[in-house]
């Protein structure tokens, strides 16, 4: 799967460079968190701008990603949301767990 | 509207849920007389391949890449008709329902997803295996 990983400021940017984020890829995404916690890098933001299609596998990969951060205190935020990938966290209400945000700059301010 | 028929079989592997959801998409924007929005259509019918075969491979036929998963999309009289076959022991179609209750699941949206998205589902045991029927109006 295609990551880049990169610190920014406060928290760790991670870009997914993937079409679609999936059963067949979204366990990568969650070794990639999970090598993060245990630098204890705990507050990260997931960038989604080149998703076009997300499945229940990848929202369960970005919960178990928020979850994790939640129990070290730190917090994942996501950005860069195509129309219908956000439709995807409204269908299953994740829209209320998250902090979603249009763009990387304003998503990193808020942390 | 005209009768267009899609008859897959392709092996227990997650590698190829990106080809079916993409025949999926194709097949949805053939769809000329569709009046709704047919690149919504498109991507509900990825999600609802990709979620029934990601069960199929992973619940149904557990992991075996000597197993095969069978898919069949139809378009008949105004109905889009899904059929996803596995050779396994089945698995658990009661959707749990991952908006209710404070807990935050990470697994169980994928039943929940196609419920919510097709008008009628079904699973169903054959003599070897099972198969989840979908169907959605496209009136």
């Amino acid at each position: 799967m295609n990551l880049r990983v990169e610190e920014r400021g406060e928290a760790m940017l991670i870009e997914v460079g993937e079409e679609r984020l999936d059963a067949h890829n979204s366990s990568d995404l969650k070794s990639q968190m999970l090598n993060l916690f245990e630098e204890n890098r705990t507050n990260l933001l997931v960038d989604l701008k080149e998703v076009r299609f997300v499945d229940s596998s990848g929202l369960g990969a970005l919960v178990s990603g928020f979850k994790n951060a939640s129990a070290r205190n730190g917090n994942l935020k996501l950005c860069g949301l195509q129309p219908q990938v956000k439709s995807m966290f409204e269908l299953t209400r994740l829209h209320r767990v998250f902090e979603i945000f249009p763009g990387v700059d304003e998503a990193l301010a808020s942390f | 509207m005209k009768r267009i028929e899609v008859d897959i079989r392709v092996p227990n592997q997650t590698r190829y849920l990106s080809l079916i959801g993409k025949i999926g998409e194709d097949v949805a924007r053939t769809l000329r007389s569709y009046r709704g929005d047919r690149e919504e259509l498109a991507y509900h019918i990825n999600l609802v391949l990709t979620e029934a075969m990601t069960n199929a491979i992973h619940h149904a036929n557990e992991g075996d890449p000597e197993k095969e998963v069978h898919i069949t999309i139809a378009i008949i009289n105004d109905c889009l008709s899904i059929k996803v076959y596995d050779e396994g022991q089945g698995f658990d179609v009661s959707a749990l329902d991952p908006v209710k209750g404070s807990e935050i699941p990470e697994h169980g949206r994928g039943v929940y997803i196609i419920r919510s998205l097709m008008d009628r589902v079904c699973y169903r045991r054959l003599e070897e295996g099972h198969v989840l029927e979908m169907e959605k109006n496209l009136t």
